[in-house]
């Protein structure tokens, strides 16, 4: 099943489970369906409960926390994140702090989902990866699925969660297939992943940054370096432990992020690990993620933006003190470089 | 034909909207319900001035937005309302949260940080909040809650529940986006709320004529959202109640939601408990004139030349309140203070709910 039907599959398992639940957001219910990923939801559940709403994501925001402190279930969606900048106030001010600054007597259960992407001339406002801003706030559970299996199990495990959630989804995991279970199989929103096991160094990413661990160890794996990837699936809480247990092994650590790396959430976990791992790092641990600029909507100039699996070998083999050189790149079966696979024709 | 062009041909019709309402010859409230809201607008008129005298001892360590000046609303408008009706508030919240029924002792040890403050002592002033009460909460980013008590309609509407949400806010919050957008969606939907704008000339220390036009009221933003609208004497509990009474039956029978805007004016700083005729802002004359028209004296004065008042029966009501505040003040004073685990315990919500909507 793909990310995307996962997505979709999670949403009608809670409309069916959970009677307070409802999906909202700009062309929820609409002819493309958030990227096919809420498609046909109004037609199996109805237009009360898979609903569109008016082009106001700060009011509209507030509206939905009005829902869910009186005991409904919200999905709200942003088919941008950027778009979700317009709901600051709402979510950090308000939905973060409804449970703590009234002594615990109000809840407010929404999940709040958030496409992130990159590439295809998505350019500064269509692209960024916000996430480090909403795991700054206490209140907020921010997570960031990466498999299928995921994205189907954090969200009904976000709808369940008496907390508000926010879920980032990246736009180029939408067509990467995985194993799903059926039915209403809840993932849990903590803890993260060894997707591959390695003895050499640690590849620690957030959502489609995994990916291109995984590619980058196999890349490592051709010149006889053995990578441990991990999908760190949460910002909040980040698994502290199972990061160490990793890099007591391995002794070297890489973080990639989507995000800008100032500021951001592999700053957080390199932190973490420096505090807690010392001892068991053999060198610095490097941080892989956005330079310090606005996207560019140019093919041209996002090539150098966007970090791939080669930065993070190359970066590995920094750490790792290697001498030699990598093989060049096999050429490209698509012609350009912004897109996550030849079939993808944007825009999105 | 499209829908856009069905638009454009019953233009007429789609102006024909909620519109602005005026009331006449309105009928007034019974005598005792009339002595029950003095009852109540003495009240938090006495609570205030006893928080306004404590004030520099410095135990009340929080954002303090006394409301002297602007009783008449909270008192009018919740004289209509169940139990069972939700009402948000803004930072200005004592009134509305008073007159909503919220307990007095849980407000004042929220003041004084205690635990057993309406909201465990972790909110102040700023976030009261009784369940029991249906006074479902408060915040002072203007127009913030705004939208959440538009959405706790939507809900009650979604539900079939028999209940409205009334909104108080002032007149800065109508400057919001916010603002726009809830009453928008409640236009759109038909939602049983009732917006109450206290307009009191100033947000903060800004004048109304620098920050709106001078043309348009607040009032003229209800129909254009299709909120039926209404504006009035917001120090006159007589008018204030026969406008809520009005606003209320129309949003709990669901034909629409309504603004109300009241006129009245504050005459404490915008926080804390001092005077601020000092800072300029506002003329001696202006200031002068509303605390001639004072909600609380102007309504006792009625009240005794219709006989529905007696000198006596009110220095009995005064001592009854006096007895009511004082003991509020000694609970509060008596409370322990949170324990340090109680800074961690609600970050997210593990432990069990600790109260029930009504």
């Amino acid at each position: 099943m793909t990310y995307c039907a996962a997505l979709r599959d999670g949403q009608a398992q809670c409309l069916a489970k959970h009677p307070e639940a409802y999906v909202i957001g700009l062309g929820v219910p609409g002819p493309t369906g958030i990227f096919g990923s809420t498609a046909g939801l109004a037609k199996q559940f109805g237009a009360n409960r898979v609903l569109d709403m008016p082009a106001s994501e700060g009011g509209m925001t507030g509206v939905v926390l009005g829902t869910a402190i009186c005991g409904m279930r919200p999905i709200l969606v942003h088919m941008r994140v950027d778009f979700a900048v317009l709901a600051m106030e709402s979510i950090v001010n308000q939905a973060a702090k409804w449970h703590f600054m009234y002594g615990g007597q109000m809840r407010a259960p929404i999940t709040v989902r958030m496409i992130i992407g990159r590439g295809w001339g998505q350019g500064p406002q269509h692209s960024q990866s916000l996430q480090a801003w909403f795991a700054h706030v206490p209140g907020l559970k921010v997570v960031m699925p990466t498999t299928a299996r995921d994205a189907k199990g954090m969200l009904i495990s976000a709808v369940e969660d008496d907390a508000p959630i926010i879920i980032f989804e990246h736009r180029w995991l939408y067509n990467v297939t995985g194993e799903v279970a059926d039915g209403y199989a809840p993932e849990p929103l903590s803890g993260a992943r060894v997707l591959r096991q390695g003895k050499d160094i640690t590849l620690a990413g957030f959502s489609y940054m995994v990916l291109e661990c995984l590619r980058a160890a196999e890349i490592l794996s051709g010149v006889g370096i053995d990578a441990e990837v991990i999908d760190l699936r949460c910002l909040t809480p980040i698994d502290a432990d199972m990061v160490g247990r990793s890099v007591k092994k391995t002794g070297h650590l890489i973080v990639a992020d989507t995000a800008h790396t100032m500021f951001g959430a592999a700053s957080e976990v390199t932190s973490i690990v420096v505090e807690r791992n010392f001892a068991d790092l053999k060198k610095a641990p490097l941080r892989v993620g956005l330079p310090n600029a606005p996207t560019p909507t140019t093919p041209a100039l996002a090539d150098h933006y966007y970090p791939t699996a080669r930065d993070i070998a190359t970066a590995a083999l920094t750490i790792l003190g290697w001498s030699g050189t990598l093989s060049p790149e096999p050429p490209s079966a698509h012609a350009w470089h912004d897109v996550p696979d030849s079939s993808f024709k944007g825009p999105y | 034909m499209t829908t856009k062009m069905l638009r454009i041909e019953t233009g007429s019709a789609v102006s024909q909207g909620p519109g602005i309402t005026t009331l006449a010859g309105r009928k007034r409230a019974t005598a005792d319900a009339r002595l029950a809201m003095y009852r109540q607008a003495l009240r938090v008129r006495m609570v205030e001035e006893e928080i306004v005298a404590r004030f520099s001892e410095q135990e009340m360590r929080c954002p303090t937005h006394i409301c002297i000046g602007q009783e008449a609303p909270p008192v009018g408008v919740s004289a209509h309302l169940q139990t069972r009706d939700y009402v948000f508030s803004a930072h200005r919240s004592h009134g509305h949260y008073l007159a909503k029924g919220g307990d007095l002792k849980g407000m004042i040890a929220e003041l004084y940080g205690r635990v057993t403050g309406c909201a465990r002592g972790i909110g102040g002033s700023q976030h009261l909040i009784d369940l029991k009460a249906g006074f479902l909460g408060s915040a002072p980013i203007l127009a913030s809650t705004i939208s959440v008590g538009v959405g706790a309609a939507w809900a009650a509407q979604r539900r079939g529940e028999n209940r409205i949400v009334v909104i108080y806010f002032g007149d800065g919050a109508t400057e919001e986006g916010a603002f726009h957008e809830a009453m928008n969606f409640a236009g759109v939907n038909r939602l049983p709320v009732v917006f109450v704008c206290e307009n009191n000339l100033y947000s903060v220390h800004s004048a109304l004529e620098i920050r709106q036009p001078r043309h348009r009221t607040v009032k003229e933003i209800g129909p254009i959202h299709g909120v039926e609208a209404l504006a009035g004497d917001g120090n006159d509990i007589d008018t204030v109640w026969q406008m809520a009474e009005y606003a209320v039956g129309r949003a709990r029978s669901g034909i629409n939601p309504v603004l109300v805007e009241f006129f009245t004016y504050r005459w404490k700083e915008h926080c804390g408990p001092g005077e601020d005729l000092g800072l300029g802002y506002r003329g001696k004359a202006e200031f002068e004139e509303w605390q001639a028209r004072c909600p609380v004296a102007g309504y006792r004065k009625v009240l005794m030349s219709e006989q529905i008042l007696q000198n006596d029966a009110h220095a009995s009501m005064k001592d009854e309140i006096a007895l009511e505040i004082d003991s509020a003040f000694k609970f509060a004073k008596a409370s322990p203070f949170p324990a340090k685990e109680e800074m961690m315990r609600f970050v997210f919500p593990e432990t069990p709910r600790l109260g029930d909507l009504s």
